[in-house]
């Protein structure tokens, strides 16, 4: 019995679901839906590292790179607003974000 | 069943455990360690589909950086984490209903996904026999992909910035060096030579 790409396509959708579950289930904790978030992209590299290796395309692994490095740029983005937010209130819980509110 | 299949339910299997587990830590820290097994997985499964160049950027840029990152902002904070779970079984059924939809219409796409004989025909990049997958990559990389690879270039550089301006933060009361300052000093200002009479002290 071999891998097919279905296999790979399967395995990302469950990661992909795992992320969104876990976006909606830790609403509180702002760290865990980043993490989640990140889990969410590494779905996505799966699926397009295996159509790439699938149809023989470097394409995909070109634009897995490039979703790698935005992942990389929105965490550190991510975690600096966290850090600054936590050094003005104190707190990083989500239902007190809404200085910004009118 | 062979060995690459074999390795790749061993790989899968872990990972979704560890995604898992991610999700439903009760401890922000063990999700990160959780988060990194996640990635080693996947680093491992790009191995077997022969993508090698992206697997080791993955364990260097995400167990190396990204988690490493999350790991000192949750040490970092000092925040009451247990108090976050409370909302964890309220949004159970929701999020347990959402998620199940999600995945049972991804699974329903891609179940039945073929690839068709016309899109293996229309292939804009095709992977050089012969060579290996960093080498392929970088000549497709730094030729066709050019621009794209700047503005990615761009984009963490903007990354960067923005972090360090977001966090820094200049304490007041502490003493710099400044270098112009310094430099305008003169001789006749910075030395004062006095003459002290003998015998008597200063």
């Amino acid at each position: 019995m071999t891998v097919s790409l279905t296999h790979y396509l399967v395995l990302a959708a469950i990661l992909f679901t795992l992320g969104v579950a876990g976006v909606i289930l830790n609403r509180k904790n702002i760290i865990v839906v980043l993490m989640s978030v990140e889990l969410i992209l590494l779905s996505v590299n799966i699926n397009l590292v295996a159509f790439s290796a699938f149809l023989g395309d470097l394409t995909g692994q070109v634009f897995a790179l490039f979703i790698l490095t935005v992942a990389a740029a929105e965490a550190a983005i991510g975690l600096a607003i966290l850090v600054t937010y936590y050094r003005n209130r104190g707190s990083i819980a989500v239902e007190d974000i809404n200085m910004m509110k009118g | 069943m062979s060995v690459a299949a074999l390795f790749f339910y061993l790989f899968s299997a872990v990972m979704i455990a560890a995604a898992f587990m991610v999700i439903s830590s009760r401890n922000p820290v063990h999700s990160v360690l959780f988060l990194i097994l996640a990635f080693f997985n996947a680093a491992g499964l790009f191995l077997l589909l022969g993508a090698e160049f992206l697997a080791m950027i993955l364990v260097v840029v995400y167990v190396g950086a990204v988690a490493v990152l999350f790991l000192f902002v949750v040490m970092m904070l000092d925040v009451d984490f247990a108090e976050f779970k409370q909302g964890f079984l309220q949004y159970l059924p929701i999020g347990g209903t959402i998620g199940l939809i999600v995945l049972v219409e991804l699974v329903l796409v891609v179940g039945s996904w073929t690839i068709g004989s016309t899109s293996i025909a229309n292939v804009t990049t095709p992977m050089p026999p012969g060579m290996t997958n960093t080498l392929a990559l970088g000549r497709v990389l730094y030729t066709q992909y050019i621009y794209l690879f700047q503005a990615s270039g761009l984009i963490l550089l903007t990354a960067m910035i923005g972090a360090i301006i977001l966090t820094l933060r200049h304490k007041v009361g502490v003493k710099r060096q400044n270098i112009a300052i310094q430099n305008a000093r003169t001789p006749s200002e910075a030395v004062e030579i006095r003459k002290t009479p003998s015998r008597q002290g200063v």
